[in-house]
């Protein structure tokens, strides 16, 4: 898959901006996904994740194309969410807590709309009280949790993403994972 | 081992990083420690957690067509030559019929008036460009509608739209003309040749 996006990539650079719609399309779950887990608003999630494409053609040309692009996308992708974090309120405690409402209302608006068997009703509860729990990490720990788990990336690919020393990327992911083992112990 | 150091090493476990010595050892403390043994199941719950969310979320809708319609608009230069490339028969009926609609067209017929990309030291007669004795032409040449009568020198290609090139008469001065070009020679008096070469000057940019 990694060449099929080269090949785009480099049509890309020519001047052919039909072929990146193939890039945004194969990338656009991803990148959504971690600028979500992220923020949590849906409604900003999709102006970041937007924006972060939009950079990324605008900069294609700084691509290097020996390196992996999802990292190289993943990190404009955190960068800009971190930015948006930085902007808002620095409270983000009280912030996630009304961020996991909506998220749940999300959630349970969806399970009420379709009729969802009993089992599924309880499995998008579950999801939300996950995504409210990530909410409420400190930023530094969310960008590393998020990114633990997509994508398979390694703990050193996260460490590029995040511009961070891997020794850090492993502190933090201890840091966060047990800062979530004393919040989701008891789902 | 005490219950801070295996704490610290189930991370190191839970990340691949623990040797075999090392888990080894952390295993035993579990048996051992019934506070550990319940700190890592839990530890074990939440990755499982999280890995089970990692695969959960989709962008909105039309993402992607939101995205291509905020991108800065290409230059229309690519945006025609893509077409070109991924279109050659359109692009081909296209240009024909244009050249139909226009003046341009008209050119295709033998009452046409005789014209030639470069004047200075030529003589035209009528239907007839001479490349008089002792001149070179620096560059390429097209003459359109007409002969070509080189008698000097022509230092670049020669390409003649519907039209011949002369020396006296005959294969053999034709062949001893194009002695006299540097370049490549080119006639070009089929219908569908003669649009092509426009087709070609239309495109090259
Ligand atoms: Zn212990």
């Amino acid at each position: 898959m990694e060449n099929i996006i080269k090949h785009h990539i480099k049509n890309v650079k020519k001047g052919d901006q039909a072929a990146f719609e193939e890039i945004v399309s194969f990338y656009q779950n991803k990148v959504y996904h971690i600028v979500f887990r992220m923020i949590g608003d849906t409604y900003e999630a999709q102006d970041i994740a937007q924006e972060a494409f939009i950079r990324a053609y605008t900069n294609i040309h700084s691509f290097d194309e020996n390196r992996k692009f999802s990292t190289w996308l993943y990190r404009i992708a955190t960068n800009l969410s971190i930015d948006r974090l930085r902007k808002k309120k620095p409270d983000y405690h009280l912030d996630a807590e009304v961020k996991g409402t909506e998220g749940l209302d999300m959630y349970s608006q969806l399970a009420a709309d379709q009729a969802l068997p009993e089992e599924e009703v309880q499995n998008m509860e579950l999801q939300s009280n996950i995504h409210k729990e990530i909410l409420s990490l400190p930023p530094k720990y969310r960008g590393v949790i998020v990114l633990r788990f997509l994508d398979d990336l390694s703990l050193a690919e996260i460490g590029e993403i995040l511009d961070l020393p891997l020794g850090t990327v492993k502190t933090r992911i201890h840091r966060g994972r047990e800062l979530l083992r004393k919040k989701l112990r008891h789902v | 081992m005490n219950c801070e150091e295996s704490q610290k090493l189930m991370h190191q476990y839970l990340d691949g990083d623990a040797s075999e010595e090392e888990a080894q050892l952390l295993r035993e403390h579990l048996h051992a420690c019934p506070d550990c043994q319940q700190h890592y199941q839990e530890l074990k719950q939440t990755e499982s957690l999280l890995s089970g969310a990692a695969y959960e979320l989709s962008a909105p809708a039309a993402f992607t067509d939101s995205v291509m319609a905020k991108l800065p608009k290409e230059k229309k230069r690519v945006g025609y030559m893509r077409w070109f490339r991924t279109h050659p028969v359109l692009t081909a009926a296209a240009v024909f019929f244009l050249f139909m609609f226009t003046s341009v067209f008209s050119a295709w017929n033998n009452d046409a008036s005789v014209s030639v990309s470069k004047q200075e030291g030529l003589i035209v007669e009528n239907d007839l460009v001479i490349v008089p004795e002792g001149v070179t032409v620096e560059g390429d040449l097209v003459v359109e509608n007409g002969d070509l009568d080189i008698r000097g020198e022509v230092d670049g290609d020669v390409t003649i739209l519907n039209g011949d090139l002369l020396k006296g008469a005959g294969a053999e001065a034709n062949m001893a003309a194009a002695d006299n070009i540097t370049g490549e020679y080119q006639e070009i008096d089929q219908m569908f040749g003669w649009l092509w070469f426009h087709m070609k000057q239309a495109f090259t940019f």
